[in-house]
């Protein structure tokens, strides 16, 4: 058994009120919930208030460059396939900054649970429009409103066909928790968008904006239909659908490796007979 | 009839690409180099898929061949535009092998009946057979060798290219001189490999304890991790096409962080892209070789041809001061040892080492000796035995190198952080640890420049000339400085196959002790020189500089050294 308390607690760089504290807590139970161990675990992160979530539990850490958890949590995720890696970190670091590796991961579907902490400002910047930012959305650095249309992560990966894609909500956290806990065990690219307030940011998406929308998927509903989880993915007004919006059983990109299915990359020393044969394939 | 044989030949094969110029090429040199020949190739391409003018040079000798030439003994011209643009560096006793079909009036022409020999589809066989029976190789060899490179499932192919080229070699016994004939090679090495320097730079690297590389596809260091893919099953290696270099070296440090030795290769412009997570790697204090083999810039410049110009920024690349060590080829063997040896180092000093190659080498088919696989240097990731408990990643350490554990393998966590750290690798904005954490980096550059390659010094103290080069000009250097010693001239070189850290203590002594001081470089500007200047004070004032996208050759060096002595006189 893991007890919670061995994710350690630490004192935060973030504001109070702050929506990553409840997620931090999400993370935390989801964790012990699925009895791992602190050192199992690596945690990448890039850049953004986010993204220093890592830095206040317990675990590996590698905490990156603004956009580039994804290919550092790739890597290290082939090098050694035993580490159940979770890559943590914003809207504008995984949507912006990182939106190549974002549509690259989501082909590659490799077994990595990335949780996108998404309240539609840059919080870290002071309040400028995120990818996710709502049109119209009026800041210091749009102050005619953001002209851009938002970006729909959970549409996209949808769209995509990603193997995992939920929607949760920092105010919800024991439904946010078992999102992390079911997507640590999918075996494959896990997405889960968690919707957040900026307290100090985003005077519009507040806490209670995201408390009279946000609502759970009924127990009927069918992640595997694909057509219906298009229209879900689509659904956002009065009411936004919290959970699991669409799942498939694509085979990881680990999975689909021949040199992996031998063991970890960590694990073995180059065969330095084979090197010499190579060698002598020149003659 | 023996004495007339020759020891030293240039033989140029040129065509449209798509006539299979390269394969002709490949099949000869191998050819010349299982006979016991050795080789220097220098292909020159132009980058299309299909048509346009391309050429596969191969200088043949008996005796160790060390650089590329730029007139040629045999002109194969498989078009006419191989004519038109090489005729005039035929040399002087040169022949020029036409396809007769192609019309051209010149009774001092080899005029070969492709059409009667073959069907058009198998000329580049037939001018195999050509250049074979001119040089006098031992059929049956090259013979086996088209079995073995073209034999594939198609048995009729291998076949129908057989025919053609015994037809063409019986053609030419009969038709051509035999005053082309190789003499029989001295000082052969057994077993001897053909290479170029990419080829020898993966070698090098899985043989340096490589498991994992990323890359995004640039001409010309795709090939580098296009042997790693063709090795990758046997020797348990991951190579992933990242979707662009900035994934690409980003993965390569998430591989390494978990404890897989790992690399990028790529060029100039998506070196540029790779540029933050060199400084990532310094900064998390991953190790990670970064192979660059240079093209001709700016931006997209010539992207299949060669020059020097990236010199100034690998040794810039990457916001902020941290140690590196950057290490320049001048051969295939040194493509071999180096590649090895940054891996070495990058695991040693945990941190981004580079390898910085470039176009002729990359292409450049040469003989080689066999490597000694089992004492190459290796990356040794040293696993701390003894951890002091709570582990510090980031501990500071007299020579700034911290015990380095790999995630998940123990019960002690490994943090790692792009932000300055504590030594536990937590983000801090504490600036005296600050302070403590650039000087422990700082201190591990102390230890590689303990480390560096001396370069290479050849001639004599106190000479009239001493030539300067770095990286893959080393050849042409030297011959440039044999042929003007044969004349009597009181010349040295000095080169450098590593060029950062620069020692002075290990060469100042040359600069100064020589009459004249010439800088060699494949660049307009004198980078290496003005390196020099910067890092010693001494100002080399003469250089010979080459930037028209083709190698330094031997011709070349005595041509500007021609110059420069007229230009003083004058």
């Amino acid at each position: 058994m893991t007890s919670i308390n061995e994710f350690g607690d630490y004192e935060t760089a973030w504001c109070p009120g702050c929506g990553n504290f409840s997620i931090l807590k999400a993370v935390k139970k989801a964790l012990t919930d699925s009895e791992l161990r602190p050192h199992e675990i690596l945690f990448v992160s890039g850049i953004g208030q986010a993204a220093k979530t890592p830095h206040y539990l317990n675990a590996n850490v590698f905490n990156g460059l603004h956009g580039r958890s994804l290919p550092v949590a790739t890597g290290a995720k082939l090098a050694n396939p035993d580490l159940n890696v979770i890559v943590e970190s914003g809207d504008g670091c995984n949507y912006g900054e990182g939106g190549n590796h974002f549509l690259a991961a989501i082909r590659r579907n490799i077994n990595v649970t990335l949780l996108v902490h998404n309240n539609q400002v840059y919080g870290l910047t002071k309040g400028q429009a995120s990818p996710t930012s709502s049109e119209g959305f009026v800041t210091k650095a749009q102050p005619d409103g953001t002209m851009s249309s938002p970006f729909n992560p959970v549409a996209v990966a949808v769209a995509m066909r990603a193997g995992f894609v939920a929607r949760g909500f920092s105010g919800m956290i024991d439904h946010l928790s078992g999102l992390i806990q079911q997507g640590i065990s999918h075996r494959g690219l896990a997405i889960i968008d968690i919707l957040m307030p900026c307290v100090s940011f985003n005077k519009v998406n507040t806490l209670s904006w995201y408390k009279e929308r946000c609502e759970p998927l009924p127990s009927s509903y069918d992640a595997t239909d694909w057509t219906k989880a298009m229209g879900t993915a689509y659904e956002w007004g009065d009411k936004i659908p919290v959970g699991v919006i669409y799942k498939n059983n694509r085979p990881s990109f680990g999975e689909r490796l021949p040199v992996l299915q031998q063991g970890a990359l960590v694990d073995r020393d180059v065969n330095m007979t084979m090197v010499k044969q190579v060698m002598n394939g020149y003659k | 009839m023996g004495k007339n044989k020759r020891h030293i030949l240039n033989i140029l094969i040129g065509g449209e690409a798509g006539q299979g110029i390269v394969t002709v090429g490949n099949l000869l040199s191998k050819s010349l180099v299982r006979s016991g020949y050795s080789i220097v190739v220098t292909q020159d391409y132009q980058s299309r898929i299909r048509g346009g003018h391309n050429t596969f040079s191969i200088r043949v000798g008996t005796d160790k061949v060390v650089a590329p030439q730029e007139q040629a003994d045999i002109l194969v011209a498989l078009d006419r535009d191989t004519v038109a643009f090489h005729r005039s560096y035929l040399s002087p006793n040169g022949l020029v092998v036409l396809d007769d079909s192609l019309d051209i009036n010149d009774d001092s022409f080899l005029k070969v009946p492709f059409k009667e020999i073959t069907q058009k589809k198998f000329s580049n066989i037939a001018a195999l057979g050509v250049v074979c029976s001119l040089l006098g190789l031992n059929e049956s060899l090259v013979s086996e060798m088209i079995g073995e490179a073209l034999g594939g499932d198609e048995a009729g192919l291998s076949e129908e290219n057989s025919r053609v080229f015994i037809a063409a070699t019986a053609w030419t016994d009969i038709n051509a001189p035999s005053s082309y004939r190789l003499a029989t090679p001295v000082n052969t090495i057994n077993g001897q490999l053909m290479m170029n320097g990419n080829e020898a730079i993966a070698l090098g690297a899985i043989a340096g304890g490589m498991k994992f590389a990323a890359f995004y596809p640039m001409t010309p260091a795709t090939s580098i991790v296009l042997n790693l893919v063709h090795h990758a099953k046997k020797l348990n290696l991951i190579v992933e096409q990242a979707e662009d270099e900035i994934a690409a070296i980003n993965m390569a440090i998430g591989a390494s962080f978990a404890g897989a030795p790992s690399m990028v290769a790529t060029s100039g412009g998506g070196f540029a892209l790779m540029t933050e997570g060199i400084s990532l790697a310094a900064m998390t204090e991953t190790p990670v070789v970064v192979a660059v083999a240079q093209r001709p810039g700016p931006a997209t410049g010539l992207p299949t041809r060669t020059e020097q110009a990236d010199l100034e920024f690998v040794l810039h690349a990457g916001h902020g001061e941290f140690p590196r060590a950057i290490f320049t080829p001048g051969t295939v063997e040194e493509c071999f040892y180096l590649t090895s040896k940054a891996f070495e180092m990058a695991e040693k000093y945990q941190g981004p080492m580079f390898l910085l190659t470039d176009q002729f080498l990359a292409d450049s088919y040469r003989a080689v000796a066999p490597f000694d696989i089992e004492n190459s240097p290796k990356a040794n990731p040293a696993r701390p035995i003894d951890i002091s408990s709570p582990y510090k990643r980031f501990e500071i350490t007299e020579n700034g190198i911290s015990p380095r554990l790999f995630p998940g393998m123990t019960s002690n966590l490994v943090v790692g952080d792009s932000d300055e750290h504590t030594e536990d690798g937590h983000i801090t904005e504490d600036l005296s640890v600050r302070k403590q954490m650039v000087e422990k980096r700082l201190r591990k550059g102390e230890g590689i420049l303990e480390e560096v390659i001396p370069p290479d010094f050849r001639g004599e103290d106190a000479s009239d000339i001493l030539l300067i080069s770095w990286g893959s000009s080393m050849g042409a250097v030297q011959e440039a400085a044999a042929r003007l010693r044969s004349d009597g001239e009181k010349v040295a070189t000095l080169h450098f196959s590593q060029v950062w850290p620069l020692s002075p203590g290990q060469f100042m002594n040359h600069l100064e002790g020589a009459h004249e001081v010439i800088s060699i470089e494949s660049n307009a500007t004198g980078q290496f020189s003005r390196l020099i200047r910067r890092e010693t004070g001494f100002h080399i004032k003469r250089k010979i500089l080459r930037y028209d996208g083709l190698p330094l050759t031997p011709e070349y060096i005595l041509e500007g050294l021609k110059q420069i002595q007229v230009s003083e006189a004058g």
